[in-house]
């Protein structure tokens, strides 16, 4: 069974790479290249894979789950520019994609039981592109 | 692994009606899809494409290479149209079944053009004929 716990965040990114010229970067990414950064309303979902517990009936707390997922990613995320205020992303580029790896990677050590494992990370940068990320075996 | 996916909409009318069937037998199946004179749909579709994410970009693709081949041979070709007229459709009914296999086969198609290179690949399309009908093909399932 595949249960999914919806957040929210507000943050400014820049699509660049450090590592790059600002032509390259430019030939890359475009506008969203722009140093100041730009901003989404990001939305995750973080779903989990497991069985309920006969007892309770509940694969894991959704409210533990959201208590987590804030604690570990929004309350860094929110309102912040990724790019200079949370690491990795002055090394790493804040791309959805490099987003869904980070967050994968703050939450998957607090996900692992009996019961339940880490699924999927998706996020949404806008309705209308959205990435999954379903770890480094999968 | 990494999916990303682009949402895409278009706007297109048809007439569910089999030509094999006899008008009774259409009106039993279609019921009001089968109108003589068609109806129309916002569709929207997700196309999913998959792979690595490239360590330069941190990107799995270019979302701008995917809006270019998807513009070029999907939302041209069916946006504002009856789709019965299109050459796809003369002898097969356009139920979003049919046509999600054929935006996958355009996609799928044209793919080598816009992403040279093994990766990223098509992954899926997601066809919604309304916010409540849904239809998905992948390439295991994709009439390719």
């Amino acid at each position: 069974m595949l249960i999914t716990k919806r957040v929210e965040f507000s943050a400014s990114h820049a699509c660049r790479n450090p590592l790059l010229s600002d032509r390259e970067n430019q030939e890359l990414f475009g506008a969203a290249a722009n140093p100041s950064g730009h901003g989404h309303n990001y939305v995750i979902d973080v779903t989990l894979e497991g069985d309920p517990d006969p007892v309770t009936g509940m694969l894991l707390d959704l409210k533990q789950l959201k208590e987590l997922v804030n604690r570990e990613v929004v309350d860094l995320y929110d309102h912040r520019f990724l790019n200079r205020e949370v690491p990795p992303f002055d090394r790493v580029v804040p791309t959805p994609e490099n987003i869904a790896i980070d967050i994968w990677q703050r939450l998957q050590p607090h996900l692992t039981s009996d019961r339940s494992r880490l699924h999927a990370i998706r996020v949404y940068e806008t309705a209308d592109l959205f990435v999954d990320y379903f770890g480094e075996t999968a | 692994m990494t999916r990303v996916t682009r949402r895409y909409r278009f706007s297109a009318s048809h007439r569910l009606h089999a030509d094999q069937l006899s008008d009774e037998e259409n009106r039993q199946v279609y019921g009001k899809c089968d109108n003589p004179y068609g109806h129309g749909h916002n569709y929207e579709i997700e196309v999913s494409a998959r792979g690595p994410v490239d360590p330069r970009s941190g990107r799995v693709l270019d979302p701008r290479g995917l809006d270019r081949l998807v513009e070029e041979h999907v939302l041209r070709a069916f946006d504002l149209t009856y789709l019965n007229e299109q050459a796809a459709f003369r002898s097969l009914v356009p139920t979003t079944e049919n046509l999600g296999n054929e935006i996958f086969h355009r996609l799928k198609t044209n793919w080598p053009s816009f992403f040279a290179g093994e990766w990223p690949r098509l992954d899926k399309v997601r066809v919604l004929e309304t916010s409540r009908n849904m239809f998905e093909i992948s390439e295991t399932n994709g009439e390719v």
